[in-house]
Parts: structure tokens; C-alpha cells; sequence
């Protein structure tokens, strides 16, 4: 039979790759506001500075649900807390 | 391959303490911003009020830079934070560049991260008490009492995803560079990193810093305007 820890790691791995879907969302975020700031810079051309700066921060806002996920994948993976509760 | 922190124990009178990687490279950044100021505050008195050195220049654009980059996002009536938000700018920056040495950043660590973030936490709420004294609670109750749990899981969000941000960020390109190096035939690991490196340390380092002290920034500016009840 499939021994307790080797099917807590082998779900752990699985669960750290299905973890990852969520950078799907951050993708079309940062997507869109790429798009609109391009939009942006095409209608005013002499603001490109304020609205790079404005892009990057909506980005980066975007992109944190992507590295929450991240965080979540890496955790399973190399500081799995759930093999210690096993051995206790 | 081995992402870990590395550190000491020690014991003080029965309790344990660790020194970390962490500790040791905050002091250090420390040490150098300190060195950095105490050397500007010694060269005060050579100042002129037409700058003719160049150190004077440098030290004059710097702080106009952030005076008007805080006072910008803020308004006039915040001036009292552009020291706070100059300070923690240069030492995100720094901390976070500081991979291009091979040492493994202090804001890769959730613990500097998290300090942070508790710090704009406890700023945004004294700030918003200074402001509106204790009606800056009753807005907890605004449209019906039940809206507090919701109110206050939105509050305790503002520090975790702040700090969050900043280490997942930084981590994700410290573990990047790392398989890289890793796994690469050695042909290719001269000069081919040097691009991974301009990305996740320089750009990256400086964007997670400017990220986390605007932020800050304009949590901060909301809590302070004077509202017209």
C-alpha cells in the first residue's frame, strides 16, 4: 500500500503545480493594464513618463495574487509544514 | 540546492535567540547608510548656498528628489514623513539589489518583510486617530454593525499583502537565479546571467521598493484627509 508520507509529499507536489493556475490572473491583469496604458501614451504622447510610472504600479499591485500563489507553491514544496505534523 | 536561512543560536539567561543571514546583512546596509549620513552631516558646514561640489549636488538632488516625490503623492500637510519614506526607499533598494553580490537579500525573509509592513500598519491607524481622533473607528461601523468583521480582515489584508508582495518577489528571483546557475552547462552560466541578474535584482529590486513605499504612501494620504462630515 501507498505509505503515509510518500502520499502527503507526492499531494503536497501536485497541489504546489495546481497552485500555480492563479498566474493566470495575474497575466490578463497586467495585460490590460499594459493595454490601456499603451492606449494612454498613444492619445497624449507628452505624458509618457506619469503614465509609465502610473502602469508600473497598477502592475505590480496586479501581479500580487500571481506571487501569493508563489508563495503558497514554494511553502509545499520546500518548508512543508504538513511531513512534521506527520512524524510528531 | 538549499533556500534556507542559515543562523546561529544563541542563549541569553534561558531564552534562545537566533542570528540569522538576515540580521547580519541589515547591519551592515545599516552601518553604511549610517556612515553615509554621519559623513553628509560632517560635510554640512562646507555647504554653500550655490553648490560648487559635486557631493553637495548629489546630496541636494536626493533629498529635493524625495521632497517632492513624497509631498507629490502626500500633500504639503504629510511633510513629516519624507524622512521616514526617504530612509525606507534607499534601504529597500539597497537590500534588495544586494543579490548582484551573491549575498541572499534581507527582504528575501519574511520576518524584515512582515516588519515593515506592521510598521505602515501602525502608522496608517496612529495617523488616522491623529486626524480624526476616535471617529476614525466609527467608520469600522459605517454602513451597519455587521460590517465590522469585514472591515477589519480588510484592515489586517493591508500588512500581509504589503509585506507578501515585497518577499515573494524578491524570493522568486533569488530561487530563479539559483536553478539557473544550477542547472546550466557552464558554457552558458558567463554572461548570460548577467541579464537575469539586471532584471530580477536591479529592476525588480527597485520597482518592489518603489511599489512598497507608494503604497504606503497613498494608504497613509486617505487616512489623513480631513473629512467633512
Amino acid at each position: 500500500m501507498i505509505e503515509a508520507k510518500a502520499l502527503v509529499l507526492a499531494c503536497s507536489a501536485i497541489g504546489a503545480g495546481i497552485a500555480m493556475i492563479a498566474g493566470l490572473g495575474a497575466g490578463i491583469g497586467q495585460g490590460i493594464a499594459a493595454g490601456k496604458a499603451a492606449e494612454a501614451v498613444g492619445r497624449q504622447p507628452e505624458k509618457k513618463g506619469d503614465i509609465i510610472q502610473t502602469m508600473l504600479l497598477g502592475a505590480a499591485v496586479a501581479e500580487t495574487t500571481g506571487i501569493f500563489a508563489f508563495v503558497v507553491a514554494m511553502i509545499l514544496l520546500y518548508a512543508n509544514p504538513l511531513v512534521e505534523l506527520l512524524t510528531k | 540546492m538549499e533556500f534556507g536561512i542559515k543562523g546561529v543560536e544563541y542563549n541569553f539567561f534561558g531564552h534562545s535567540i537566533m542570528i540569522t543571514q538576515t540580521n547580519i546583512v541589515t547591519w551592515v546596509i545599516m552601518a553604511i547608510l549610517i556612515l553615509f549620513a554621519v559623513t553628509v552631516r560632517i560635510a554640512l558646514k562646507n555647504f554653500k548656498d550655490v553648490p560648487e561640489s559635486k557631493f553637495q549636488n548629489f546630496v541636494e538632488a536626493f533629498v529635493e528628489f524625495f521632497d517632492n516625490f513624497v509631498t507629490g503623492v502626500m500633500g504639503q500637510r504629510n511633510k513629516v514623513f519624507v524622512p521616514y519614506f526617504m530612509s525606507v526607499f534607499t534601504f529597500l533598494a539597497i537590500a534588495n539589489m544586494i543579490a548582484l553580490f551573491g549575498i541572499r537579500p534581507p527582504t528575501a525573509d519574511i520576518n524584515a518583510t512582515l516588519a515593515f509592513g506592521i510598521v505602515t500598519f501602525f502608522l496608517i491607524h496612529i495617523t488616522g486617530m491623529r486626524v480624526h481622533g476616535l471617529g476614525h473607528f466609527k467608520e469600522f461601523i459605517e454602513p451597519s454593525p455587521i460590517m465590522l468583521p469585514i472591515h477589519i480582515v480588510g484592515e489586517l489584508a493591508t500588512p500581509i499583502s504589503l509585506s507578501f508582495r515585497l518577499f515573494g518577489n524578491i524570493l522568486a528571483g533569488l530561487i530563479l537565479v539559483e536553478l539557473f546557475y544550477h542547472l546550466m552547462p557552464i558554457f552558458l552560466k558567463v554572461g548570460v546571467p548577467a541579464f537575469l541578474h539586471a532584471y530580477f535584482d536591479v529592476f525588480e529590486g527597485i520597482l518592489q521598493g518603489f511599489i512598497f513605499t507608494m503604497l504606503s504612501m497613498v494608504y497613509i494620504a486617505t487616512k489623513s484627509q480631513p473629512s467633512h462630515h
